[in-house]
């Protein structure tokens, strides 16, 4: 099976701060990978270093077979920003462009970016909208959509670029639990679509309905891995289960 | 003063209405976009171009425009018949005409050149405020999009900028109409210069108080302009 990512030996400080400490993990093609782990566990460090919103201090990275990071620090601009294009990320608090419509959010960059003739973004948008069930919302302003449907918006405007494995910042941390259910049964449609994803969560239940592999990360480290089963079990160490009771109590 | 050379006064004040406008419009024009680069030389990471972006500022928003319209005025005539001028400057300086015609363009850019590196450093700091104020998150979220920096700024940035700073510079722009009055001290022939000459001309205080009048409808144009401007931005949040 293709990896879609492969992770090793991952670094990352913040001045005197070591936030990621020797991180190593695999992503196979089609796998749903939860990370879970306490505030300040490195999680979202993590993600950002995959998405280069950071630049990793060491370790290598590699996407969809093709080197991001060596020993020999990062590859070339265009390697990097190719490489980008096949990465996606949904962001906690969105981050749509509130001055555009948002048909316009997710042509934008299709049209800008990857040079699509503008009538075929529009026409993948909408579809990827009613998919989304906003078909009726695609004239409308970021600002008029609740939460739930702008965190909508925001999956629709990655899927734009038809990454190869798009990553979930804490995608339902904005929302009120009503509306995180929206965001989560769109994630589980992808999953079933075959989607590769790296989600950081912390809904517990979703992690262990639709995660194929749970990674708890704490310190900047990954404790445990492994299927929810066996994260969610009585088997799971010590540390884990502790983390876990504080979610089921 | 009669009603007669109340009117005639009127029509007067109409045509130095237009060279008024002239400074005013094309001080906007220059000011805006010159305001927008210094506010990114200012925000440059290169430390001594940002510092001197700063020292620049500091001088135009910390002395008096009348000052600096003087002194860009005379900078020419003093520096050329300055005994340590370097050659080639006086050369240069010398071709400058101060006299008839010439001398009347030769002011008005001279002006022009004031009020534009002054109000470009004000507007600098408006300008700042508002790119400094665009959340982190839209670079991001562009950067993951595979936009380059120049179209993230111009599409995602500089749209939402604008929006931001339309209130702040919309006070600039009114004390603009009115700082223009500021070129009377040089002679140029604006509504101010004709209010003053005709106030003395018929020992009168109507023609100030019209003067006034014009500003003051000049000034209140614009609040309506910029009113409908903000609303017509308020499409979204």
């Amino acid at each position: 099976m293709a990896k879609m990512l492969e992770v090793a030996n991952l670094q990352k400080s913040f001045g005197d701060l070591s936030v990621l400490k020797d991180i190593t993990f695999d992503v196979n093609q089609g796998e749903v990978i939860a990370v879970i782990g306490p505030s300040g566990s490195g999680k979202s460090t993590l993600l950002r270093c995959l998405t280069q919103l950071e630049h990793a201090d060491g370790g290598t990275i590699r996407v969809c077979e093709e080197d991001l990071l060596t020993d020999k620090g990062y590859k070339d601009h265009k390697t990097v920003r190719s490489i980008r294009l096949k990465t996606g990320l949904v962001f906690q608090n969105f981050n749509l462009f509130p001055h555009m419509t948002v048909l316009r959010n997710i042509t934008e960059a299709p049209v800008c970016v990857l040079k699509k003739d503008k009538s075929e973004a529009q026409k993948r948008a909408m579809e990827l909208l009613s998919k989304m069930g906003l078909e009726a919302k695609a004239d409308a302003y970021p600002c008029e959509l609740s939460g739930g449907q702008q965190q909508r918006v925001s999956i629709a405007r990655a899927l734009a670029l038809s990454p190869e494995i798009l990553f979930f910042d804490e995608p339902t941390s904005a929302l009120d639990p009503e509306l995180t259910g929206e965001i989560l049964k769109v994630i589980k449609e992808l999953a079933a679509e075959g989607m590769t994803m790296v989600i950081v969560t912390h809904e517990m239940a979703f992690a262990r309905d639709v995660a194929d592999r749970v990674i708890f990360m704490e310190g900047g480290v990954i404790v445990e891995q492994g299927a929810p089963s066996q994260l969610f079990g009585e088997n799971a160490s010590e540390r884990v289960q502790q983390f876990l009771s504080r979610f089921n109590s | 003063m009669t009603g007669e050379e109340t009117l005639h006064l009127f029509q007067l004040m109409l045509q130095y209405l237009l060279p008024t406008l002239k400074l005013f419009g094309f001080t906007l024009l220059y000011a805006i976009p010159l305001g927008m680069i210094v506010a990114l030389l200012k925000m440059c990471r290169i430390k001594p171009i940002s510092w001197l972006t700063n020292l620049y500022i500091l001088i135009m928003r910390g002395t008096p425009l009348l000052l600096q319209i003087i002194v860009v005025y005379y900078s020419v005539p003093t520096l050329r018949s300055n005994a340590h001028c370097p050659e080639f400057l006086r050369t240069l300086l010398n071709t400058v005409e101060l006299k008839g015609d010439a001398g009347t363009v030769y002011m008005f850019r001279m002006i022009l050149l004031a009020f534009v590196l002054n109000y470009a450093a004000y507007f600098a700091e408006i300008f700042r405020g508002g790119i400094e104020s665009i959340p982190k998150g839209q670079y991001e979220a562009a950067g993951m999009l595979g936009f380059s920096r120049l179209q993230t700024f111009f599409r995602i940035i500089l749209p939402q900028v604008v929006k931001r700073v339309i209130p702040a510079s919309s006070n600039e722009v009114i004390t603009l109409v009115k700082d223009t009055s500021l070129a009377y001290a040089m002679g140029y022939m604006e509504i101010m210069y004709i209010a003053k000459k005709q106030m003395t001309t018929f020992s009168s205080l109507t023609p100030l108080f019209m003067a006034g009048a014009f500003y003051f409808v000049m000034a209140t144009l614009l609040t309506i302009g910029f009113g409908f401007v903000e609303k017509k931005l308020n499409y979204y949040k």
